[in-house]
């Protein structure tokens, strides 16, 4: 067998590997039997139906959804600010900032979990929704610095001073060129940060209060119980919205790209 | 006198410990096109973005049509700003560039689509006004961020080195079409670059500068003809520079002792602080040596030496010519006249000292 061979069964293999049990779990939740395992007796939506009537669940999606959305909101908001004043301005300490700020990625999120209820337990403070919005934006502004620095340096200087020049100040030079400039990263690092919330589970078990549940820490709750085929069906769900949403969000920015004459 | 367009005075910028330019002095008439000229890192660029509003100065002031600009922020200022990468804003249309300064300004709609229509005819790109920068040529992108320039009506138009992006034949295309438009227009232009030969072409007058300092103000024809210094007189041009003592000073001219040719009567507007007994520099510009054949006569008024080609630089109409004197290799660039000389060949060097220009100092 020819080197190339290898190597091309090998990446099959890999990617068989990586995607099979996704597969078996998509696969899985249209199966009409009540085992969620093979065989599969028929197809059928009624998993679905199931999951669409139970109300823990939709409970969870409406957490998720206002917990990523208020993620994405805070931590790009934050995110383009720390970019502007790590790429455009100097101040003393700037190298140590930039690493303060993308150091949340590389602790371990665990680490990251018990140090931040720690803190909020020396400050007495008890669990609650806003503090753990708190720190999903920790971990998630890292990848809108990330994306927004690089956009921004990508952006020449000059052309901002163009526009200052014709007589524009910093902030409308701001808001009618930088920012429709850095829009595309913005949009991308918003899109981050809200998919990484949606199905964060480690952090979220630790800091999430009594009573609230995620589609993960829900997903986690159910599979104590039972193994039932509303999970794979859950799961399918889950896998279309953090698959497809990035991917539309990247359709419609090539849209609006190439309407400006790409 | 008509109050100075712009007016720099004793200006000074240091970043941290490295001084970028040094006491600066320079008043800039109003309409003219004056070029600061340099390599780079010589300071140019930074008293440009001075001017502009970009940079403070650490010390000393400026003034822009009288009244001092130091405190006053670049987008009050008036400037029309032009740069050598363009810097359009690549998400609006070519329409919506060029009207981008007017709608900071007290301007109604109509009269801004008739002002971006002129501008947009005067660099001769009057239908491109829907499409995107990047769907245009180097060319014409520069053009765009002129008109959106010169739209405003600034009091300053500053152009940091607009033609280097751009490929040699559009180059000088382009320089005779600025020049062109800031005669049309009236507008006090101050235009940087490292570039000679558009500094000669396009200018009123021409600043040379070297770390930070002012070497020479003067016309394109002063500052290549009499350099003011061996900086100058190396960076403009291809020179010869000889080590000269001055042995006497008349009316007229300035008798020169110079090695290889001997006495040499210099004119004495070329040799500008000549005194006797003191040494020197002379200049000889590479095209006042011209070769001759070795039994060619010498006209009057032009001495010869001889010497051997070494190398020959064939540059289509000109040729240059490295020729061994002695211990010295010379610069000479001709116009072709017939056939080049071969390497290799004896040849005459005729000069005339009347073209020479003597540099005050020490002899070497």
């Amino acid at each position: 067998m020819s080197g190339w061979a290898w190597i091309r069964l090998h990446v099959i293999f890999v990617y068989l590997f990586m995607f099979l049990p996704v597969a078996v779990v998509v696969l899985l939740s249209f199966n009409e039997s009540q085992f969620g395992s093979f065989p599969m007796t028929g197809f059928s939506l009624r998993w679905f139906v199931e999951l669409w009537n139970n109300d823990a669940i939709i409970r969870a999606f409406q957490v998720s959804f206002l917990l990523g959305a208020l993620t994405a909101l805070i931590s790009t908001a934050l995110g383009v600010l720390a970019a502007l004043a790590l790429v455009r301005y100097d101040f003393p300490g700037k190298q140590f900032m930039s690493t303060i700020l993308i150091a949340p990625i590389l602790v371990p999120e665990v680490v990251l979990a018990v140090a931040l209820l720690l803190f909020l337990q020396f400050l007495s403070l008890p669990k609650s929704f806003p503090l753990l919005l708190l720190g999903h934006v920790i971990f998630t502004m890292p990848f809108v610095v990330l994306v927004v620095q690089a956009r921004l340096v990508g952006i020449t200087r000059n052309v901002e001073e163009a526009s200052l020049s014709l007589g524009a100040s910093p902030v409308q030079t701001f808001f009618a060129v930088t920012l429709p400039l850095l829009a595309p990263a913005i949009f991308a690092g918003g899109l981050f940060a809200f998919t990484i919330s949606f199905d964060d589970i480690t952090g979220t078990l630790f800091w999430k209060p009594g009573g609230i549940e995620t589609v993960p820490t829900q997903i986690f709750a159910m599979l104590r119980n039972s193994i039932s085929p509303e999970i794979n069906a859950l799961g399918t769900v889950m896998i279309v919205l953090t698959v497809g949403l990035p991917l539309l969000g990247a359709a419609l920015a090539r849209r609006i790209a190439s309407r400006r004459g790409g | 006198m008509d109050t100075p367009a712009v007016e720099l005075t004793d200006i000074v910028k240091e970043f941290g410990a490295f001084t970028a330019v040094h006491r600066m002095s320079l008043s800039i008439p109003e309409g003219s096109f004056v070029t600061l000229l340099g390599p780079s890192g010589c300071g140019k660029t930074t008293t440009l973005r001075m001017v502009a509003g970009l940079l403070d100065p650490t010390d000393g002031e400026i003034r822009i049509k009288g009244s001092r600009v130091n405190e006053v922020p670049i987008h009050k200022r008036n400037l029309g700003l032009v740069f050598q990468n363009y810097a359009l804003f690549p998400h609006k249309t070519v329409y919506d560039n060029v009207a981008f300064g007017l709608k900071y300004r007290d301007v109604s709609k109509s009269e801004i689509a008739t002002k971006v229509e002129a501008a947009l005819e005067l660099v001769q790109l009057p239908h491109l006004g829907d499409r995107y920068p990047r769907q245009l040529s180097g060319g014409q992108q520069q053009r765009i961020a002129l008109a959106r320039a010169i739209v405003i009506e600034p009091d300053v138009l500053l152009l940091d080195e607009p033609l280097s992006a751009l490929d040699a034949n559009l180059r000088e295309d382009m320089r005779v079409e600025l020049k062109r438009i800031q005669h049309r227009l009236g507008v006090t232009t101050i235009f940087v670059t490292h570039d000679q030969s558009e500094a000669l072409a396009m200018s009123d007058f021409i600043v040379v500068m070297s770390a930070g300092v002012v070497e020479q103000v003067g016309a394109p024809e002063a500052v290549y003809n009499t350099p003011a210094s061996e900086f100058v007189a190396r960076f403009l041009g291809a020179s010869n520079i000889f080590p000269a003592r001055t042995t006497e000073v008349n009316g007229e001219d300035a008798v020169v002792d110079v090695e290889p040719f001997g006495n040499l009567h210099v004119p004495i507007d070329r040799a500008r602080g000549a005194r006797a007994g003191a040494g020197g520099k002379l200049v000889v510009r590479a095209e006042h040596l011209t070769l001759r054949a070795t039994d060619a006569p010498t006209d009057s008024g032009s001495i010869r030496i001889d010497g051997r080609v070494e190398t020959v630089d064939y540059q289509g109409q000109a040729v240059r010519y490295f020729v061994r004197v002695g211990e010295r290799q010379l610069q000479a660039i001709n116009m072709i006249d017939g056939r080049p000389f071969a390497e290799g060949s004896e040849v005459a060097l005729h000069l005339r000292p009347r073209e020479c220009a003597l540099l005050p100092g020490d002899a070497a």
